[in-house]
């Protein structure tokens, strides 16, 4: 029975023909009759007033129909709650072309409409504005007195506040036999997915919108716009079957989406807005960070105290905030610990959710820390680890449904041959290259949000999955597949999985690595009744021999269902819904964590990271020559695009270590490195050796698949191993991201 | 971007007289950067004359007294696998393929890469102010983030340094720029062509705005037996030099018959020393000399903040790269450091 299923084996993505060959659709390549074009313009003032808007010389030029801006916006939602998304932080969301402030430089103060792009971009450029500058404030570092706890909201639930101290901190990291203090500085970082924002309206009339938008929820932007511009929900779909990256800048509806929407119902047309590459820099981030750490341990290398403070970037109207300041008490027992975490507001657009929000940013300080620790101990950094191992969640005192954490420390150790490292700095050398290696922890929750699916068997034997969730190239529509596939017996090409849209049963946002989770479990819950009523039809024939059996009794193989006790008596999906005179049968249903049985216990997935680097020992100059990274994430659907991840997080931990930042002028008030050409990322030839094992973990506990989510656990430990990898080949310890090569010489 | 006339030139002379009379009129060969320029707003012009289809410019062939001219409208990957480039000048070859990437090294001309701007955050930034975009507007980069700056041949009107590795090795090995214009032709030495920037930082080189390069000279010594080009970047490709170096030597047992040093991502223009190349005539190649070389090229300069470590990196990446140029098959791809 077992030789048929797809789960577990390394399945290509379904799409990846359409995307090679251009055919996959992204929002702003919809063809569409009559389409108007519309140009954002930015504001090149980061504080003040719009005193003056001049269009006359714009709306002179051939080809442009309108430029919206607060001046003649149409009416739009009074109160901010129908601003609000699924996403939003504490605070009073961004409204654009809302009235004359500037909050923020870059921010969206007009919209010019025209026949084609090139004319709409043309004259963006000719609109005369006149402006009130007011002082700002950009730099973090120069405000650390504004500091302040964040405030509560609706986002506080999956980004809790971190829990209060134990014990006696002060008094235990003071008397401590081995402590370590240090500051990290983490930059600003911009998403920078391939695809720019994007979004096409097609006008149907009456009210009625379709919207091609390039976002990571369709319900939650769909909810977004009938809520902000009055229209009817159901008159509203928003379709994004193919998105070119997101990375969690999808998250929440972008301000393309809006001013498409209001340029398409004021001008009762179909309309397209793009962003371009420096206007991508112009919404969410995330945001920069200053980390106080305090560690201490007995001479054994058992962890008394843990202190971790956090200083982190917001806007000056929401309260954003990651999960930071208490991932190390997740992980290592301490009897005295110290956690906080505040943000302080400034003259920028609100930080968003970026790949491992909180946990790169935090495990990084955390695990450089433990490998400091290690040397004053003169204890192997691994070894550390081990001593302060635990199957309990400290944070919560709670058991981890499962932690195969110590099967990824080794088997990613032994792959690696951490047994090889001489411990000493600058001990190991190959011809003109000092030689490193560093190893860390990650931790990443395990999510699993509602979701609802519809089931439906079709006559000529094809099983239609609908759900609302977008597949953001992780590979969600190829592992959705593999799992109805398995439920219903059927082979890959009998299954069409139907995505992207949020006319399709709910799904939440694509973020948190949680759709795997979501989706997958509700598609399970609904092929169980699918099952019954697959069942109950076929009892329904003259003399059929499934008369008296029970769920239980038959099982589903090939297109076909059969009887346990007799494989032999089976009857066709196809026959059965041909008995149901070809209606095909049908069943919604929906699927959700069991909060009862999980509130005993914690739920995360766990990674090891291990990393070779060679720093010149002349000019400095840094290469990841090989790395390597276990992962403990239940069971795994689909190895291939699993592996996909991992390998996309690891290349993105290279970058957070060696390459990127978005550099602010704090007198300008503004990035200066807007463009893919000066906001590095990795090229191939930064790219070494990178190898992935996924460690066993069987979870019978956490939910019907087992699984855990891969999105974001292959980045978390990275950036620490790089960074320890460095001091090992170096002797330096740098402690602000990026590393630069210049500082190693 | 604004509209805007095309005009494929016919010949060298048409695309002269099409230029000098109209003001606002650019040549367009790869277009690599002018695009960029375009859609920053940093360049609108009227009036694009296309000359990637003058057969004058478009040849690389030898001279008779030796050396080998370079047209200007060769593609800077056809430059750079030219079986005498390759052969006869491997200096130039490997810096051409320091720079940028392969597919704009495909589109990109020899004329055009000498024409190319700088990649100064500021100057690219069409609201804020810069003396080379606007003169007398001001510098922010002087008290900004300078890490990419310049660290000699600044002035107070401008940090900013010429992007360019094709010109790097240009500069090394001496080569000559020839130039058309309405009133006839003219050659410029390689170290003449570009400019510092003084009280006119917005001229970036001594061409006029009605001349076009036709094509460059290379002199018959290449350098071939001991040479070497060195890349300091951010990351391994795709990323301008923070500080590069051309090495060229001519050996004789040890001791240094004759020398050229040229400096990339620290200055307006390619940086050579005579004094330091003079110092080294006659002497070792080793890394001591090359040390006192380092000190004489690095004379008088000045960190900005950001870039201050330019000016040990410099130091230790000509000092490298000497050694390098003794070896030169240790170099590896993109101009790394050797193995």
């Amino acid at each position: 029975m077992e030789l048929n299923k797809t789960v577990g084996k390394s399945i290509s993505r379904l799409e990846g023909k359409l995307k090679v060959t251009g055919a996959a659709k992204y929002a702003a390549e919809y063809k569409v009759d009559d389409l108007l074009h519309g140009y954002v313009v930015s504001s090149p003032v980061t504080k003040g007033k719009i005193t003056k808007i001049d269009t006359s010389r714009a709306m002179a030029i051939p080809g442009v129909i309108e430029v919206l801006s607060h001046e003649n916006r149409p009416k739009l939602a009074w109160f901010d709650l129908q601003y609000m998304d699924m996403d939003a932080p504490p605070g009073t969301v961004f409204k654009p072309l809302y009235d004359e402030n500037i909050l923020y430089n870059g921010q969206p103060i007009a919209l010019v409409v025209a026949r084609d792009f090139e004319t709409a971009r043309y004259a963006s450029a000719q609109i005369d504005f006149e402006f009130e500058e007011e002082i700002f404030q950009t730099c973090l570092e120069d405000n650390l007195d504004k500091a302040r706890p964040a405030k509560k909201g609706f986002a506080t639930a999956l980004k809790p506040p971190p829990p209060p101290p134990t014990g006696e901190f002060e008094t235990a990291f003071a008397n401590a036999a081995v402590k370590v203090e240090s500051e990290f500085q983490h930059g600003t970082e911009h998403h920078n997915p391939i695809e720019l924002f994007a979004t096409t309206t097609v006008y149907e009339g009456k009210g009625k919108l379709t919207i091609y938008d390039k976002t990571q929820g369709t319900i939650n932007n769909q909810l977004f716009v009938a809520n902000i511009f009055g229209l009817r929900y159901k008159n509203v779909r928003v379709l994004a079957p193919f998105v070119g990256g997101a990375f969690g800048s999808g998250l929440r509806p972008q301000y393309q989406l809006f001013l498409c929407v209001m340029a398409a119902l004021h001008l009762k047309q179909n309309v397209r807005v793009v962003l371009d590459r420096k206007q991508m820099f112009s919404f969410s981030h995330r945001p920069p960070a200053i980390q106080k750490m305090r560690f201490a341990s007995d001479m054994n290398g058992r962890l008394t105290a843990l202190g971790h403070e956090v200083v982190a970037e917001t806007s000056n109207f929401e309260d954003y905030t990651e999960p930071t300041a208490s991932w190390s008490h997740r992980l290592y027992p301490a009897p005295n610990t110290l956690f906080k975490h505040k943000i302080v507001p400034l003259d920028v657009y609100t930080p968003m959710d970026m790949r491992a929000p909180g946990g790169s940013t935090a495990l990084h300080a955390i695990e450089c820390t433990m490998d400091e620790l290690s040397y004053k101990l003169k204890i192997d950094p691994l070894e550390l680890r081990l001593i302060n191992y635990s199957d309990v969640d400290q944070a919560s005192k709670k058991p981890y449904t499962s932690k195969a954490l110590r099967e990824c420390y080794l088997q990613a150790a032994e792959k690696f041959g951490w047994k090889d490292r001489n411990p000493e700095p600058r001990s190991m050398k190959r011809g003109n290259k000092l030689v490193g290696y560093g190893m860390a922890t990650g931790i990443w929750d395990a999510y699993q949000f509602p979701a609802r699916v519809q089931l439906m068997m079709n006559s000529d034997g094809l099983l239609v999955v609908n759900n609302a969730t977008t597949d953001i190239g992780t590979g969600t529509l190829t592992v959705m597949t593999q799992i109805a596939a398995d439920e219903l017996g059927l082979s890959l090409e009998n299954v069409d999985f139907r995505y992207g849209d949020s006319k399709k049963p709910f799904s939440m946002f694509q973020g948190g690595s949680a759709i795997t989770s979501s989706t997958g479990v509700a598609i399970v819950v609904a092929a169980r009744a699918l099952r019954k009523k697959l069942l109950k039809k076929a009892a329904e024939m003259n003399s059929s021999p499934f008369k008296k059996a029970g769920d239980e009794d038959v099982f589903f193989e090939s297109g076909n269902m059969h009887l346990k006790k007799d494989p032999a008596v089976m009857i066709s999906l196809k026959d059965i819904i041909a008995f149901n005179k070809g209606i095909p049968i049908k069943t919604t249903n929906m699927g959700k964590p069991h909060m009862l049985k999980l509130r005993k216990y914690s739920l995360a997935t766990h990674s090891a990271s291990f990393v070779e680097v060679e720093v010149d020992q002349d000019v400095g100059t840094v290469t990841v020559t090989r790395a390597v990274t276990a992962v403990a994430a239940g069971k795994i659907i689909n190895p291939k695009t699993a592996r996909s991840q991992i390998l996309g997080s690891m290349i993105w931990g290279v970058s957070k270590a060696l390459h990127e930042e978005t550099i602010m002028d704090a007198k300008l008030g503004k990035y200066m490195n807007a463009n893919l050409g000066e906001y590095h990322i990795p090229v191939h030839a930064d790219i070494g050796e990178l190898d992935v094992i996924f460690a066993d973990e069987k979870d019978e506990l956490i939910n019907e698949l087992g699984t855990k989510g891969v999105g974001e656990i292959g980045l978390v430990g990275m950036p620490a191993a790089i960074s320890n990898a460095i001091f090992h080949a170096t002797g330096k310890r740098i402690y602000k991201l990026p590393i630069h090569f210049d500082e190693l010489i | 971007m604004n509209n805007f006339g095309y005009k494929q030139a016919e010949d060298t002379r048409e695309a002269i007289s099409l230029i000098e009379h109209n003001e606002t009129a650019k040549f367009v060969a790869g277009g690599t950067n002018l695009i960029d320029l375009w859609k920053y707003n940093i360049a609108n012009p009227s009036q694009l004359i296309d000359i990637n289809h003058l057969a004058e410019l478009s040849e690389i062939k030898t001279l008779e007294h030796g050396g080998l001219r370079l047209g200007a409208g060769v593609k800077n990957a056809d430059t750079a696998y030219h079986p005498v480039v390759e052969h006869q000048y491997p200096l130039l070859s490997k810096a051409i393929l320091a720079g940028a990437s392969a597919q704009i090294r495909n589109m990109a001309s020899n004329g055009g890469n000498l024409l190319q701007r700088t990649r100064c955050y500021y100057f690219y930034d069409a609201e804020v102010p810069c003396n080379k975009r606007i003169p007398g507007s001001g510098c922010p980069a002087k008290d900004g983030y300078n890490r990419i700056h310049a660290i000699l041949g600044t002035s107070e009107h401008c940090i900013a340094v010429f992007p360019s590795d094709m010109c790097v090795a240009l500069a090394a090995l001496d080569a000559v720029v020839n130039i058309t214009g309405p009133t006839g032709n003219r050659s410029i030495a390689f170290a003449d062509f570009h400019r510092l920037p003084d009280n006119r930082p917005d001229l970036d080189n001594n061409l006029k705005k009605d001349e076009l390069i036709t094509s460059i000279d290379l002199p018959e010594k290449g350098f071939a037996a001991n040479y070497a080009y060195l890349k300091l970047r951010d990351r391994h490709s795709y990323a301008f030099a923070l500080v590069s170096v051309a090495t060229a030597l001519e050996l004789k047992g040890n001791t240094i018959e004759d020398v050229k040093i040229a400096l990339g991502g620290v200055a307006h223009k390619p940086w050579r020393s005579t004094e330091a190349e003079e110092f080294l005539k006659g002497k070792a190649a080793n890394a001591e000399n090359f040390s006192i070389a380092a000190d004489l090229i690095l004379q008088g300069a000045k960190g900005f903040g950001y870039n201050e470590f330019k000016i040990k990196l410099a130091k230790k990446a000509i000092i490298r790269n000497g050694l390098m140029a003794l070896n030169p098959e240790s170099q590896l791809p993109g101009a790394q450091p050797s193995a």
